[in-house]
């Protein structure tokens, strides 16, 4: 008998590299990296699902974007893409969302404390997911650092 | 037929006088408007027409294009497609090195880019009016400028490419963008913790609204009031299937749905822009991603109020 977690998990793994491939699409990617879009998106939310009940979520977001920031990295690199084509897709689940709506809801029905505090979690998480981009980006860019001088042979891509 | 109309009334428009009066721009304005309406079938599953026009008409007149001139035209076609301001800008500045350009300077913001070439040259403005979110436009001019940099490609050779690229529309056809953000949705309504009963109403609610943004977006060309409309045109759904017993929780179906016109990409773009020091753009993008999410919040306010 399968544990009922496992079946979570891999409906998780399904739906969400489906929604980040279908991203791709609405926001027209090339063809052939749409399943890497859908693989970049997939690797974070596993990450926010696994993290999100022992970490608070603004945490589990910045690993799961940071995350989601070295796939497009490591993507980009090998395929010479930009790596918002991949970064895009992949934290499109991240995006709070519900939150934003229940921050709304809350307004709409007069109890604006919650609603300005659940508005401030949407606000810190969105942040947190520019926090882990950006995270990986230096990490990228210290890693290819270190990289070209021991290997000062190795020539420069012109762009990232 | 619509290609010629949008071309002499670009024409028009940018050949009248900065003072000229009201009545005849709000004419103008009015034939641009009644050609949308009109063409609004004939062009459903292209571009607006509007990006493609000038470019053709300077390749017709001079057959040659000015290196700086080439590296607007890629910073536009860039900033359209929804790039980061940073790549904006280094992509003009390598375009222009590479052209035996040197000391280029650029200033871009999300409505309009400022370019000198050099020292001694004047500087030049393009204004953005349009933008969307193309990742496959980046990546191809991305790949332009890589092969100009690495003298794979001539100038002219660039040129080309880019008049082609900006010429191609979307790459996968409307019916597939619909069908795809209803599968969105309903993978969103089971990630957010919806019970299985809510992804079929998430998947009908999500597919009905994408495509009423997309037919309203063409009509109106005001983007807020068509957020705002598909987000209360899913609300309703979303209580109409609930009401039918299709479905149990109306809220994870409405998040689910909405989802496809979340402003995602611009408000991590935003606070990227804001981090790397490029402060207008940034605000600027964050401004547009709080009308944003503050159309379809209100969208989905409405229905709350009401039911």
């Amino acid at each position: 008998m399968i544990p009922p977690q496992i079946i979570s998990l891999s409906l998780h793994l399904i739906t969400s590299f489906i929604a980040s491939a279908a991203f791709g699409i609405l926001f027209n990617a090339p063809r052939r990296m749409l399943l890497h879009c859908g693989l970049a998106g997939m690797m974070g939310w596993i990450a926010y699902v696994l993290l999100s009940p022992r970490l608070d979520a603004v945490f589990a977001t910045v690993v799961a974007t940071f995350i989601v920031g070295v796939i497009s990295q490591t993507l980009a690199r090998i395929y010479k893409k930009p790596v918002i084509l991949f970064s895009v897709s992949g934290i499109i689940p991240l995006v709070p969302g519900g939150l934003a709506y229940d921050a709304m809801r809350q307004f709409v029905e007069s109890e604006y404390n919650l609603a300005v505090q659940l508005a401030a979690k949407a606000f810190l998480i969105s942040g947190s997911i520019a926090i882990g981009l950006v995270l990986s980006e230096v990490l990228n860019q210290m890693v290819f650092k270190l990289s070209r001088r021991q290997r000062p042979a190795k020539k420069e891509p012109p762009q990232s | 037929m619509d290609n010629a109309g949008g071309r002499e009334h670009q024409k028009t428009a940018s050949g009248r006088p900065a003072h000229g009066d009201v009545g005849k721009e709000n004419d103008l304005h009015m034939d641009g408007h009644d050609l949308a309406v009109n063409g609004a079938e004939s062009y459903f599953g292209k571009k607006s027409s509007e990006t493609a026009e000038p470019i053709h008409a300077d390749d017709a007149e001079q057959g040659h294009i000015g290196p700086a001139a080439l590296c607007l035209l890629a910073g536009k076609m860039m900033l359209q497609s929804g790039a980061e301001t940073y790549r904006v800008e280094d992509t003009m500045t390598r375009m222009a090195e590479a052209m035996g350009l040197g000391g280029s300077h650029s200033y871009v913001t999300p409505t309009g880019i400022v370019f000198q070439p050099s020292s001694s040259q004047s500087a030049r403005l393009i204004r953005i009016v349009e933008r969307t979110t193309d990742l496959g436009k980046i990546a191809a001019i991305n790949d332009v400028s890589r092969k100009l940099a690495s003298k794979h490609i001539t100038p002219a050779g660039a040129y080309a490419r880019l008049a082609d690229i900006d010429q191609a529309g979307h790459e996968y056809p409307v019916w597939l963008q619909i069908i795809t953000a209803a599968a969105a949705s309903g993978c969103f309504t089971y990630m957010f913790r919806g019970s299985m009963a809510d992804i079929l109403p998430g998947v009908l609610c999500g597919g009905a609204g994408f495509a009423l943004f997309l037919a309203l977006h063409r009509l109106v060309k005001v983007k807020f009031f068509a957020e705002f409309s598909a987000a209360f045109f899913i609300g309703l759904l979303a209580v109409f299937f609930v009401g039918l017993g299709l479905g149990q929780e109306p809220d994870k179906i409405v998040i689910g749905s909405v989802m496809p016109l979340v402003p995602g990409l611009l408000i991590t773009n935003a606070v990227r822009d804001l981090i790397a020091g490029h402060l207008v753009s940034g605000l600027s993008r964050g401004a547009e991603a709080i009308l944003t999410a503050f159309a379809i919040g209100t969208g989905i306010a409405v229905v709350v109020t009401f039911f």
